[in-house]
């Protein structure tokens, strides 16, 4: 069996295929996957010539032959699929007359679309595709599943868990990297070993994209990270224009060479990629077969991951934002049950610029639907942040929901010493990976002692070892209790975070702020304590990396235990940081002049300072408006340009903030602002446009009930009737997505015939709009805005 | 100014205005972000034509009706398909972006869309050079969707570049590129030599265009 031979002797893979069908006469852009059915025995004398060159796995002639890529009127997947592994049966049947056991592998590449939310196409119909392919590969009988020349980590993740949960055969995985270690999609070497160890596939490696020589830094900082066995099967070369040919101009010896050095260094399956021929992978099992292999080394390192990176939690401590959590935020909870999801990620934003290096992620509340709520912050959030996520919430099925579309290697917050806890977390761990934190209580509650707590940390750990979970992925929270209640809590908590360092050598996690509910000038006792927690061995402090002493507590931290090299952190955030009151405004700027030229800061300030001796209202009527009707005006009259009216835009929106505030805590309440929906319709993915429009509107009071992009017309229709909205506003960038923009007015007019419909877009004018039926034909930003107060306010 | 920066501030609409200070300096560190955190990359293939009629060009798989492409091919006798990117981290940024600053949002999108056309005409030299050796001339890059060039046509030009698996560049249902700061051309090869206006925005026929140089 493959399995068991993968780490332990070196293995050989097969070489090119596309190139080879090529010079057969494939014509670029036909679909290599028929000639399983078209030019069958040329497809078989292929995969013999491999075998016959000593190759140990052969890959069916199936790179491509998923749903989404597929196309082909006279033949299904199905028979593709079988029909290939039926000529790679074949061919091992005249190619292997030596004994030896060989291998047939279901080549699986990659859709070649994109993966929500960049592209179009979602994580289900991906999972979809592939599971198709590996039901079908099963069926045909291949031994296992090679899933190569990825370069998405979360499509990758969509093809591993449709071929582990629809069939039983093993799976391994080579992605394509630059010279720079990173994937197309931004992800680096770390990121990928996180997830797909998390996810149990059998080996990992690299393939195409470069050649042996380009590919030797990138297959060592792989050694370095993962504890699989590793498959390298470079490219003959980097491509080369010849005249019309693409070549590959790395001869078959040459080759050989830096495949004995791969193997040497600890690859232990090697084989070509494109441009490589049996010829290549002759002389490569020549060179190799006596070369005894270096078994895969175990790494102690315990890592978090998301499509970009990957976050290392060890000996230096690291950040975990708390901010995304309702508990004790009351306008946190506001954002959650009016589903403003922008103020959400912003949370998520502003924590990472502060220097947070995982956000926590709870959106539980009572009355909202949590696992539909979790997965769409999840994917928001991953869509503008590349920090790792750490899942939390004590609804189980919300957990599996957002580990299922997680885009790495995810935090799990959390699991505890109960048998029900760890009956439901570990199986989700196991499946789908995660570093998981475990709370040190059980069906008696947390302990008083160190000692206690510490026992619940190894039961925790002997348990998750049932499923295969390494000590690694568990780390452990020994639960920071509040001094004021408990007058020694902070001294067990201390004790016992070195007790399960020392004892279990695992990562701690503590929720550093709990230890000062009830008391006064919380900041000071919880960054004393942060930094006793540090010295104590705790691997990541649960903190809001906002609060100044906070983060002044783990930069000084890190200087004075020498992990900042030169102090270069603690200068970089400590030397220059302002007092409050040093960003108010430079004497005789009014709000005016701060908005209308663009001054976020300054108009924050000013608005401060004038809230204090002024109705806010009067600010809005003599300062705010006059200032946006200039500007606004400016823009018309061809003077102001459309960045510096969104600045303008963006310093009002700050100033507007500061003022609803101040509203709200005299109670006066905002008069009652008319709805707008604003979708990029179907098919477009091009939000710009409606985003400008958006900034506008809410400038100018309105409400906006953002749909996003790429948007059915049926949800457009379904949030007019919720809200019984009287506007809406659509996008379009291209004539290819136009149809849709009429799809969705048409409907509009039938289940909503009283709401007015406003469009722009690069590709509409005034007739196209007319054509499709729309109301109002926006030519810029400021245009939607004028129609909406004619429509919607008597002005 | 260096060329990059007035085509930024073209894209963004300004005509022959002043820009302000502000603006400027956001444009600068715009550009400095794009460089850091985008990679662009390109891929090309050379082609024969075959035409059967004035309007009818073959390369390829890819039969094409177009006047205007025609017109483009017009003496060639090849034609190279060429992909390029900016890659996903130019999207990445516009989408964070786009949350707390609108203004940089937009300058953003047109810095790497001057970022994007550098890059290309940068390909276009080396594509260039590299036909000379062999005795031919390049014509002006012409991508679908201009004129009557059917932007359906990306789908097949895509497919036979292999641009997904080499560079990243994907299409969407409706045909949009992602990552969207992308292009996609037909650049002809012709043995005689006419002359290639390669910053050649004015022979657009849209003269009503905000954007259109001069």
């Amino acid at each position: 069996m493959i399995k068991e031979r993968l780490g332990r002797e070196l293995l050989f893979f097969d070489g090119g295929m596309g190139t080879l069908l090529q010079e057969k006469g494939l014509l670029p852009g036909e679909l290599p996957e028929s000639w399983n059915i078209k030019r069958r025995e040329t497809v078989i004398e292929i995969h013999r010539k491999y075998y016959e060159a000593g190759s140990d796995v052969v890959l069916t002639n199936t790179f491509g032959a998923n749903a989404l890529k597929f196309h082909d009127e006279s033949y299904s997947v199905e028979e593709i699929i079988k029909a290939a592994a039926e000529n790679a049966n074949e061919a091992r049947r005249l190619g292997v007359t030596d004994g030896r056991e060989a291998y047939v592998a279901l080549d699986m590449g990659p859709t070649g679309k994109l993966l929500e939310p960049m592209g179009d196409l979602s994580f289900s119909d991906a999972y979809e595709a592939f599971k198709e392919m590996a039901v079908c590969g099963e069926k045909a009988g291949v031994d296992f599943v090679h899933i190569e020349t990825m370069s998405d980590t979360y499509e990758v993740k969509a093809a591993v868990l449709a071929v582990k949960e629809n069939t039983n055969l093993p799976v391994t995985v080579t992605m394509i990297f630059d010279e720079k270690g990173k994937l197309l999609t931004g992800g680096d070497v770390a990121s990928v070993v996180a997830l797909l160890e998390g996810l149990r596939v059998d080996a990992i490696g690299l393939n195409c994209g470069m050649g042996p020589k380009q590919m030797m830094p990138v297959m060592e900082e792989l050694l370095s990270l993962t504890s699989l066995p590793v498959i390298m099967k470079p490219n003959a070369g980097l491509p080369v224009q010849r005249g019309e040919e693409t070549c590959y101009d790395v001869e078959p010896d040459i080759f050989a060479g830096w495949m004995a050095k791969m193997a040497e260094k600890g690859a232990c399956v090697i084989g070509g990629c494109c441009g490589t021929t049996p010829a290549h992978i002759e002389a490569m099992v020549k060179a190799c077969k006596n070369i005894k292999i270096k078994p895969p080394v175990y790494k102690e390192h315990t890592l978090v991951s998301s499509y970009g990176g990957a976050v290392t939690l060890g000996e230096i401590p690291v950040i975990i934002g708390e901010r995304i959590n309702p508990t004790g935020k009351k306008r946190f909870k506001q954002a959650l049950q009016e589903h403003d999801i922008d103020y959400i990620l912003k949370e998520g934003i502003t924590q990472q610029e502060k220097g947070a290096h995982i956000l926590d992620v709870n959106v539980g509340l009572p009355d909202i639907d949590e696992i539909q709520m979790m997965e769409e912050v999840v994917t928001k959030l991953q869509s503008v942040t590349s920090l790792p996520l750490q899942i939390d919430t004590v609804d189980v099925r919300a957990m599996e929901a957002a580990m299922r579309i997680y885009n790495g290697k995810p935090m799990i917050n959390s699991v505890n010493g109960k048998q029900e806890s760890m009956d439901a977390v570990f199986p989700l761990v196991q499946k789908y990976g995660g570093v998981v934190v475990a709370l040190t209580l059980d069906e008696s509650g947390i302990p008083q002692t160190a000692k206690g707590r510490l026992e619940i940390a190894g039961k925790i750990i002997e348990e998750a070892k049932k499923y295969g979970i390494d000590k690694k992925d568990i780390i452990v929270d020994v639960l920071a209790m509040t001094i004021s209640s408990d007058a020694a809590g902070a001294k067990t908590t201390l004790e016992a975070l070195k007790l399960v360092r020392e004892t279990y050598k695992v990562g701690t996690v503590l929720g550093v702020s709990n230890i000062s509910f009830g008391l006064p000038d919380r900041p000071v006792i919880n960054a004393n304590f942060y930094t006793m927690a540090m010295q104590q061995g705790l691997s990541a402090g649960i903190i809001n990396p906002s609060s100044e002493a906070m983060m002044r507590s783990y930069y000084s931290y890190l200087a004075l235990m020498n992990y900042d090299n030169n102090c270069e952190m603690y200068i970089a955030h400590c030397g220059n940081t302002k007092s409050e009151t040093a960003v108010t405004a430079p004497v005789k700027m009014d709000l005016r002049y701060a908005i209308e030229k663009g001054l976020k800061e300054e108009a924050h300030g000013i608005s401060k300072e004038m809230v204090q001796k002024m109705p806010p209202l009067e600010i809005i009527n003599g300062y705010l408006v006059p200032a946006l009707d200039t500007v606004g005006k400016g823009f018309e009259e061809g003077s102001v340009f459309l960045p510096q009216l969104l600045m303008s835009a963006e310093a009002a929106k700050e100033a507007f903030a500061v003022l609803k505030e101040a509203m709200e805590k005299t109670g006066l309440s905002e008069e009652r602002k008319e709805k707008i929906v604003l979708a990029t319709v179907k098919g477009d993915i091009h939000d710009i446009g409606k985003n400008i429009v958006k900034v506008l509107l809410e400038n100018y009071s309105f409400d906006v009930i953002d749909l996003g992009k790429d948007v059915e017309p049926e949800v457009v229709v379904a949030a007019v009737k919720e809200h019984h909205i009287r506007l809406v506003g659509l996008s379009a960038l291209m004539t290819t997505t136009v149809t849709s923009m009429e799809e969705t007015i048409r409907l509009l007019r039938k289940e909503a015939p009283e709401c007015k419909v406003m469009v722009g877009g690069a590709v509409l004018n005034q007739d196209y709009a007319d054509m499709i039926g729309a109301d109002f034909y926006g030519k810029d930003a400021m245009q939607s805005v004028y129609y909406a107060q004619r429509i919607l306010k008597k002005m | 100014m260096e060329r990059r920066m007035k085509e930024v501030i073209r894209y963004l609409g300004y005509g022959n205005h002043a820009v302000e200070a502000q603006t400027l300096e956001m444009i600068e560190s715009s550009l400095l972000e794009l460089e850091e955190k985008t990679s662009a990359k390109s891929f090309y293939r050379i082609f024969d034509i075959e035409r059967e009629a004035d309007e009818k060009v073959t390369i390829g798989i890819m039969h094409i009706e177009s006047r205007n492409l025609s017109k483009n091919l017009k003496g060639c006798e090849k034609a190279v398909l060429f992909g390029a990117t900016l890659g996903a981290g130019a999207d990445r940024l516009m989408q964070y972006y786009s949350l707390t600053d609108m203004g940089k949002t937009v300058i953003l999108q047109a810095c790497a869309a001057a970022m994007l056309e550098e890059y290309c005409d940068e390909c276009q030299d080396e594509i260039a050079d590299a036909a000379a050796k062999d005795g031919y001339f390049i014509r002006p890059r012409f991508s679908p969707g201009y004129g009557d060039f059917d932007i359906r046509h990306q789908k097949a030009l895509i497919n036979m570049l292999e641009l997904p698996k080499r560079i990243g560049l994907t299409l969407t249902d409706a045909c949009m590129m992602v990552p969207t700061k992308s292009v996609t051309a037909v650049i002809g090869l012709s043995k005689e030599k006419i002359s290639c206006h390669r910053h050649g925005c004015e022979v657009c026929t849209k003269i009503d265009c905000q954007y259109r140089r001069n």
